[in-house]
């Protein structure tokens, strides 16, 4: 399994994600510059944090039109995995591959420290390894992290179970505690939290493991089950 | 030809920065704010004329780029 880490100008989680994937899985795992038009070769693309453009007039807003973008929509088209943490979040939705915006945190502080979240779907290519209900630690670090969508997309999120991960105490003013979601289809999600920082208990959690570990497992279900086909 | 172009959030979402600057406004003696929001002003210079074309342009770069319409709305005047 191929693994792309996108990197662009201020991107600051690349090598986290790079080395998490590396770390955890020892699969292959490339940086992919924003100016790349071809990403065939990859079967999950992380979109990583960090302030990309310098957050210039909102964040995500100008990396959404990086080249690598386009490529980026198809991918999620023919139902690759993609993973946007935190400032990759904030792109996603800019993108309109994810519902929703994250606006500026409710208390209007940068916060960085760890936070308990709650596995709300488990059923993910992204979580199948944790159960329903389990709590984790990992880390958050971002001023605009406060998820919000209009009523009848919530509405929506609730009824496909789109909704990946949720605070177990309420750091930004996400509506619902929202920590994460998913793409209708289920393949393209965008969390806060940072994951990639909660890979070794010398981190403080290896809780974010998992989910390097579960997308692996999904996409060897996938590939292998294409083999015997 | 110039725009210009003021950005706020909806009236439905909550702008914790307004809701800050009023506390603060509150705090150093101004209790007459009863509300206050704070949105973006931009301004553009277009090499154009045509004020119809314009207006059409403008208008689509706020839903492309500087507005972000699932929590924020756009307004924007033409001037010369």
């Amino acid at each position: 399994m191929r693994f792309a880490v996108l990197v662009f100008p201020g991107s600051n989680c690349d090598i986290d994600c790079y080395k998490a994937v590396e770390d955890t899985l020892g699969e292959p795992v490339d940086y992919v510059w924003h100016t790349a038009t071809d990403l065939s070769a990859y079967d999950c693309i992380l979109v990583p944090g960090g302030f990309s453009y310098g957050d210039y007039l909102r964040c995500g807003a100008i990396s959404r039109f990086a080249p690598v973008m386009a490529e980026v929509a198809k991918a999620a088209e023919q139902g690759k995995y993609i993973l946007g943490i935190c400032n990759g979040f904030q792109i996603l939705t800019e993108a309109g591959l994810l519902p929703g915006t994250l606006r500026r945190n409710m208390s209007l502080k940068f916060l960085c420290h760890d936070a308990v979240l709650r596995v709300e779907n488990n059923e993910t290519p992204f979580t199948s390894d944790y159960a329903k209900g389990e709590e984790i630690v990992v880390p958050i670090a971002h001023g605009e992290g406060n998820y919000y969508c209009d009523e009848e997309t919530m509405a929506k999120l609730k009824a496909n179970n789109q909704i990946i991960f949720t605070y177990a105490s309420n750091p930004n003013g996400s509506l619902n505690d929202i920590a994460g979601i998913s793409n209708e289809q289920g393949n393209v999600v965008g969390m806060m939290p940072h994951p990639e920082r909660a890979v070794d208990s010398l981190l403080g959690s290896e809780d974010g493991k998992r989910m390097f570990t579960s997308i692996l497992k999904a996409w060897r279900d996938r590939h292998d089950a294409a083999v015997v086909r | 030809m110039k725009a210009i172009v003021y950005v706020t959030i909806k009236q439905s979402v909550l702008d914790p920065q307004g809701v800050a600057v009023q506390g603060a406004l509150h705090s150093v003696g101004f209790q007459e704010v009863e509300s206050l929001r704070i949105g973006k002003y931009i301004e553009i210079e277009l090499n154009t004329d045509d004020r119809a074309e314009a207006e059409k342009r403008v208008a689509a770069m706020c839903e492309k780029l500087l507005a972000n319409t699932v929590v924020e709305e756009y307004r924007f005047e033409l001037e010369g």
